[in-house]
């Protein structure tokens, strides 16, 4: 750990006039992730500008009938929230299904997803890693990759990014506000994220000197047919091996609309337009559900260790559109897949 | 009065540890505290080429560095490091003794500075180069390296010839990874320096053992160090031995003259001791009637390039099933890793679980009921030694187990019961564990208010032994169990064996029943002496204490009271100190029994795995407290449940590092992990074992259970994984 | 909240660290201290206020052990900068008893022996009382998910469900 120095950020022009001036400092919300990395060496920061205390913390309707929750509003906080249980349950699970209840109560929700992977390499700095140091190796491509992706990858990078909430997140379709020095702007979920490609040490599309405000849903919550799913190595306190985060619009028993995302497979929460499209109008049974898993894993690649995810996830897939068309979410506590 | 011995008492330490009183080796915050932090290879084998710590001396706070380099003097002689549980050939490491590295992980500088974030700040300054060898860190890739030790166990008739021609055979192997303990404490020690005189506070199952440890690396006589450690946050085995950071503290402590602390980071105990990855190659031949005739048992286990580390995992077979013919071979590999050492029933947890699978697919062979192929199995005899056990209700288990279980309803075909998604699958497995004593010296002090200390050098790691002791010497001293106050954990107090091997409870108990007998004894001298005395004439073992009294066996209208016993002798104390009787009785086996039934839930499609049940029957001779008793066998079936379904430390061999050194990724079980535990303690009456028919129960727990949890998902889904953990990948055939 | 001294950024070299004087509310008491920027909340507690019964078992958010209550809910402390707690109410293990009586968790913990060693036991305890006060628990297999960010070693899981299950019956 190398030391750095501590400010607190008044408001968020402050934050962002803060940041301008010093490039290598970092923003710190919940401190769940930079705290971590900081203590394991792999984050080296300057200065934390503290923005906790921002009055980001609101969840409110949108005059388009959406919702807009605050960037410091705590994961728990959202996940009960009750315009979030109530009309995007689909979100609410995906938070419960993260993390420890401990640290969804500090986790904030623009933390969430900006937290880096945790690839075992990007977090041991005696090793190569083009995450954590460009250029120097990726050294999961050939090593111990369990965890690492099967989609979207590169030679440069495998590394996934752990967060539930935000499979959630893409599959509603959020929109992501943010301000920098040059004003506020949007970006919508699909494009926040990146693939690694020959940068992988830029997680997404945020620039360094922009904070995230606000995450704003749609109207649509597909509160009636979802579900979220997630595999992991053990049942609870465990990043995912798979998860699915399914929503579904039905006519009886027809499709009328289908998200679809997964996680812990990518660098970015995985969806293809190909894969909705394909269960539109279609009955909601295990052939449409599984051509669409076909379509979402489509030139999915295993690297050895992670192998079994492609078949995992197409199984996970399937299962999750189900319990979403039979209107019968996973339960967080009930660990039994129905 | 009714008897402590055998009631569910709750912890006499319960209040301070539900408080947070309780202090653990980490937390003594004496004034002038130094702050230690350890900077570690990150290479498995080479030597330091460069070492620079001027920039970590430049930070604030920082009072020194310690290396190879500029360390205290240290001894040159192996025999200086050799513990009391070292393995016998070898040589043990030294803490920051030169510039080779014989494993990643191992420490190459201390970092000595007033705070603790000012000597992580500089930890990471310091540079460290290396000069780099070639290493190996894998098992499967060494095998043929393998060369074998003294097998503990004797071969009888011929194994193999006897195999060859069974009618019915089963030969597998079987793989249990690395596993390391991560008790929930990290390691740490604080050593004070005063006046050429230490005390040390550490994380540790054996404070005697660390304080001649540190007397002789340190040169230092017996009554100069104190090395205490009154509670530990969980030991398992990785605080039998001492660990580097009681060196290092107590070098800083010598080099500042004064007071130091040294606390591991949760990834630096990657680099202490752990369960040996091992190879388990099992040979099974059968009649057709199901009476073994062949038994062959092959273990192929982790060490490091300079010790020998090895427990018995082979011989277990001899203490549960008859076969006229049998073979044991222990091997191992040397690989550029620490030295591996004892975690939780050493070789038992490991070569149990490969017998027991063996002995479940041996029925399948045969068609047979896994229970009923092991009672007509049944050995009565130590099949080794050929000599009886002192008791084994192992039957019992297997009976009281299946009815609790419902065992009766299972439907022996694979895939045959399943609820919805879910795959049923039942299994069960034997367990079995020493019931040793050791020598161990307890002192009584009886003062004339009518409350004791009763002391020994024991550490309570969890186990209750504070409890079990005070609940003893209440019945043995007669008076309530608030008057009786129990001191552990201190080098100083009379001498006790390591807190391992689930002998503490038999040895301390005994020994002080012993302790107790000589107070009885001087109360009663006392008594005699008193004019008119109705106890005139009585022996020692005449009389009883009970309710404060003595009291004669025969009349108990015939006592006196214990302080009119005292004031009349003008005793304000009765001090004694006795050892318990170890029997030298080479002519019985001594064993702990059980029997696991395990109910896993397998979700058909996606291969997650459930334990919705176990029930764990164990025959332990006698329950001292059944509360205690039964969080011991709970906490070793939550221990197989691990070690089944989720544990390993990941290797990238690449770099010979450990890459999920931490306790996210290596996964032990959660709350949402563990459902309905059963733990039944089977009657087991024991005159022969020791006095008071002890058995201990540290260790049975978790004998088995892997075993029964594994038998159950081949039960669930017809497939059979060997290789632990199983996790879901390799239930199922994904692709 | 003042600052003093500066930090000089000399390639990895940290002359002189940088510490900030704050005040928290902890159990009831306002305490000042002096801390680094990187001073966890956890190592306040347990280094600089002596605080003890808040555990260290990972340093890194993954066990629990460091569990405690601020403003009325359960964090890891050590994941936690103590600067970025000031002002705070900041109740831990040592904060639960009230003149000498436990709190019904501590007593449903010893009475249901729901636990060992003793280690994690002050981070299920802050843990538990977190939990019934959020109020989202009410089956074992609720509070077995919701406590299963406490790491029990020990295995002491069945009886820390018990002890919850007894205190929220009486409370
Ligand atoms: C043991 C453990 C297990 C976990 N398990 C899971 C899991 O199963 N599923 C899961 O989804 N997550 C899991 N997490 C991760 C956790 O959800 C994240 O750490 C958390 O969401 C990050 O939020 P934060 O507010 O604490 O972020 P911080 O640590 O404060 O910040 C993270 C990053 O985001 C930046 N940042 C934060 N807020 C903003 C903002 N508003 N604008 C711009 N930049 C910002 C920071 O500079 C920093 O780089 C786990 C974490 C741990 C430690
Ligand atoms: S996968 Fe990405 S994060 Fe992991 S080692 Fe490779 S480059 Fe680093
Ligand atoms: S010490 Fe904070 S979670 Fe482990
Ligand atoms: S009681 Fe030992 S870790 Fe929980």
């Amino acid at each position: 750990m190398i030391p750095f120095q501590y400010t607190r950020a008044n408001d968020v022009a402050d934050a962002i006039k803060q940041i301008a001036t010093d490039p290598s400092a970092k923003f710190i919300a919940g401190g769940t992730n930079l705290i971590d990395l900081i203590k394991y060496d792999v984050e080296a920061p300057s200065r934390l500008i503290d923005i906790s205390h921002l009055p980001l913390r609101s969840v409110e309707p949108t005059s388009a009938g959406g919702v807009l929750i605050g960037a410091m509003v705590p994961n728990t906080d959202l996940a009960y929230h009750p315009l979030i249980e109530g009309r995007y349950p689909l979100l609410a699970r995906a938070i419960l299904s993260g993390a420890s209840q401990q640290l969804r109560n500090m986790a904030s929700t623009g933390g969430n997803l900006l937290q880096r992977t945790r690839c075992f390499y990007y977090y041991d700095t005696a090793t190569p890693c083009n995450k954590r140091e460009p250029g120097s190796g990726c050294s999961a491509i050939d090593g111990v990759n369990r965890i690492n992706a099967i989609l979207g990858t590169s030679e440069a990078c495998i590394a996934t990014h752990p967060s539930d909430m935000c499979v959630a997140l893409a599959a509603l379709e959020a929109t992501v506000h943010v301000t920098g020095p040059a004003g506020a702007r949007t970006i919508a979920f699909a494009d926040f994220h990146r693939l690694p490609g020959n940068t992988p040490q830029r997680d997404t599309n945020l620039e360094p000197d922009e904070i995230i405000t606000a995450i704003e849903l749609p109207p649509k919550g597909f509160s009636e047919n979802y579900s979220y799913l997630k595999i992991r190595d053990r049942l609870s306190y465990a990043f995912a091996l798979v998860s699915v985060a399914a929503a579904l619009e039905l006519d009886g028993d027809t499709i009328k609309e289908a998200r679809l995302a997964l996680g812990g497979v990518a660098h970015k929460p995985w969806r293809s337009t190909a894969a909705e499209a394909a269960l539109l109008g279609q009955r909601t049974d295990a052939t449409a559900f599984a051509k669409a898993a076909d379509w979402l894993l489509h030139g999915a690649k295993g690297y050895g260790h992670n192998d079994f995810k492609i078949g995992l996830a197409r199984r996970a897939i399937i299962r999750t559109l189900g319990q979403a068309a039979r209107g019968k979410p996973q339960s967080i506590s009930d660990k039994k897949i129905r | 009065m009714a008897s402590y011995i055998g009631s569910a008492t709750s912890r006499v330490d319960g209040r301070a540890k539900v408080t947070g009183e309780a202090k653990y080796a980490g937390e003594f915050n004496v004034p002038g505290l130094v702050h230690g932090y350890v900077v570690e290879s990150t290479i498995p084998k080479g030597r330091i080429a460069r070492i620079d710590t001027s920039a970590a001396l430049e930070v604030a706070g920082v009072i020194d560095v310690l290396t190879h380099r500029n360390r205290p003097q240290m001894p040159d002689k192996d025999d200086a490091y050799k513990d009391e549980v070292a393995p016998e050939k070898g040589s043990p490491y030294r803490p920051l003794y030169d510039d080779r590295i014989l494993f990643t992980g191992q420490p190459v500088a201390l970092v000595l500075a007033e705070d603790w974030e000012a000597a992580r700040v500089a930890a990471s300054m310091v540079k460290v180069e290396y000069q780099k060898e070639p290493h190996v860190t894998d098992l499967h890739a060494e095998r043929s390296r393998a060369f074998a030790i003294d097998a503990p166990e004797k071969p009888r008739g011929d194994a193999e010839k006897a195999f060859a021609s069974a009618a019915v055979r089963h030969a597998a192997e079987y793989f249990i990874p690395t596993e390391h303990h991560n008790p929930m404490e990290l390691f740490a020690s604080t050593a004070i320096w005063e006046d050429g005189r230490l005390t040390v506070y550490d994380k540790t199952q054996g404070v005697q053992n660390v304080q001649k440890y540190l007397c002789s690396v340190f040169k230092m006589k017996p009554d100069e160090v104190r090395v205490m450690s009154p509670y530990m946050g969980g030991g398992f085995g990785a605080g039998l031995r001492p660990q580097y950071q009681v060196v290092l503290a107590v070098l800083g402590a010598r080099a500042l003259k004064r007071p130091v602390r040294v606390m591991l980071t949760r990834a630096q105990m990657y680099a202490l001791g752990y369960r040996p990855a091992s190879i388990e190659r099992l040979a099974l031949g059968a009649s057709s009637g199901g009476t073994l005739e062949s038994m062959q048992h092959e273990t192929i286990a982790v060490t490091s390039q300079f010790e020998e580390f090895a427990r018995n995992d082979t011989g277990w077979g001899n203490l549960l099933y008859k076969s006229p013919n049998a073979k044991f071979e222990h091997k191992l590999v040397k690989l550029d890793l620490p030295t591996s050492c004892d975690m939780r029933a050493p070789g038992a947890a490991t070569g149990v679980y490969a017998l027991e699978c063996a002995m479940d697919e041996l029925a399948i062979a045969l068609d047979a009921d896994p229970v009923q192929l092991r009672l007509q199995c049944y050995s009565e005899r130590h099949q080794g030694e050929d000599i009886p056990y002192t008791s084994k209700q192992l039957r019992e288990c297997y009976q009281q187990g299946a009815a609790e279980f419902g065992w009766d309803k299972r439907n022996p075909q694979p895939r045959s019961m399943r609820e919805g998604s879910e795959l049923v699958g039942w299994g069960m497995a034997s367990g079995v564990w020493e019931a040793l004593q050791m020598p161990t010296t307890v002192r009584i002090v009886l003062t004339a208010n009518g409350h004791a200390e009763v002391a020994t050098a024991a550490s309570d790691i969890g186990t209750g032994t504070y409890t079990i002791m005070a609940q003893v010497a209440a019945d043995m001293l007669g008076l309530p169990i608030d008057n009786i106050s129990v001191k552990l954990g201190d080098s100083t107090l009379p001498q006790c064996p390591l807190e391992g091997g689930s002998w503490i409870a038999s040895s301390v108990c005994n020994a002080i029943a012993n302790t107790a007998r000589g107070v009885r004894g001087d109360l009663l001298k006392l008594a005699i002496g008193m004019k008119d005395s109705p106890l005139a004439g009585a022996g020692v073992d005449d009389v009883a204490l009970i309710d404060g009294k003595i009291v004669s066996r025969r009349d108990a209208t015939r006592a006196v009271s214990i302080a009119s016993a005292m004031q009349s002798g003008n005793a304000d104390r009765i001090t004694r100190e006795e050892v318990n009787k170890v029997a030298d009785d080479k002519s019985h086996a001594r064993n702990v029994h059980s029997a696991i039934f395990a109910e896993v839930k397998v979700d058909e499609q996606l291969g997650v795995i459930r334990v919705t049940r176990v029930v764990n029957a164990v025959a332990a001779g006698r329950i001292l407290n059944p509360k205690t008793a039964h969080s011991q066998v709970m906490g070793g079936v939550v221990w197989g449940i691990g070690m089944a379904l989720h544990e390993e430390t990941l290797f990238d061999h690449r770099f010979g590092r450990v890459m999920n050194a931490n306790i996210a990724e290596y996964h032990m079980p959660v709350n949402a992990d563990v459902h309905d535990i059963k733990v039944i303690f089977v009657d087991e009456p024991d005159e022969i074992v020791n006095p008071l028919g002890i058995k201990g129960l540290g260790e049975i727990g978790i004998v088995g259970v892997a075993a029964a949890i594994a038998n159950a998902v081949y039960h669930a889904t017809g497939k059979r994984v060997r290789d632990l953990p199983i996790t879901l990948d390799k239930v199922i055939q994904f692709n | 909240m003042t600052h003093s001294g500066t930090v000089s950024r000399a390639g990895r070299i940290a002359s002189v660290p940088e510490k900030i004087s704050i005040t928290l509310r902890v159990n009831d008491k306002a305490v000042k201290l002096q801390v680094a920027p990187w001073t966890t909340l956890l190592d306040a507690l347990r280094d600089h206020l002596d605080l003890t019964g808040t555990k260290k078992g990972c340093d890194h958010g993954q066990c629990g052990a460091c569990t405690v209550l601020v403003d009325g809910r359960r964090i890891n402390s050590c994941l936690t900068l103590a600067v970025m707690k000031e002002g705070a109410e900041i109740i831990t293990i040592e904060g639960l008893a009230r003149d000498g009586v436990l709190h019904p968790l501590q007593q449903a913990f010893i009475d249901q022996d729901a636990f060992q060693c003793g280690y994690c036991t002050s981070g299920q305890i802050c843990s538990g009382v977190g939990l019934i006060a959020e109020g989202k628990a009410r089956t074992p297999n609720e509070i077995r998910e919701l406590m299963s960010g406490n790491i029990c070693r020990c295995g002491a899981y069945p009886n820390i469900v018990a002890a919850i299950l007894q205190a929220m019956e009486r409370s």
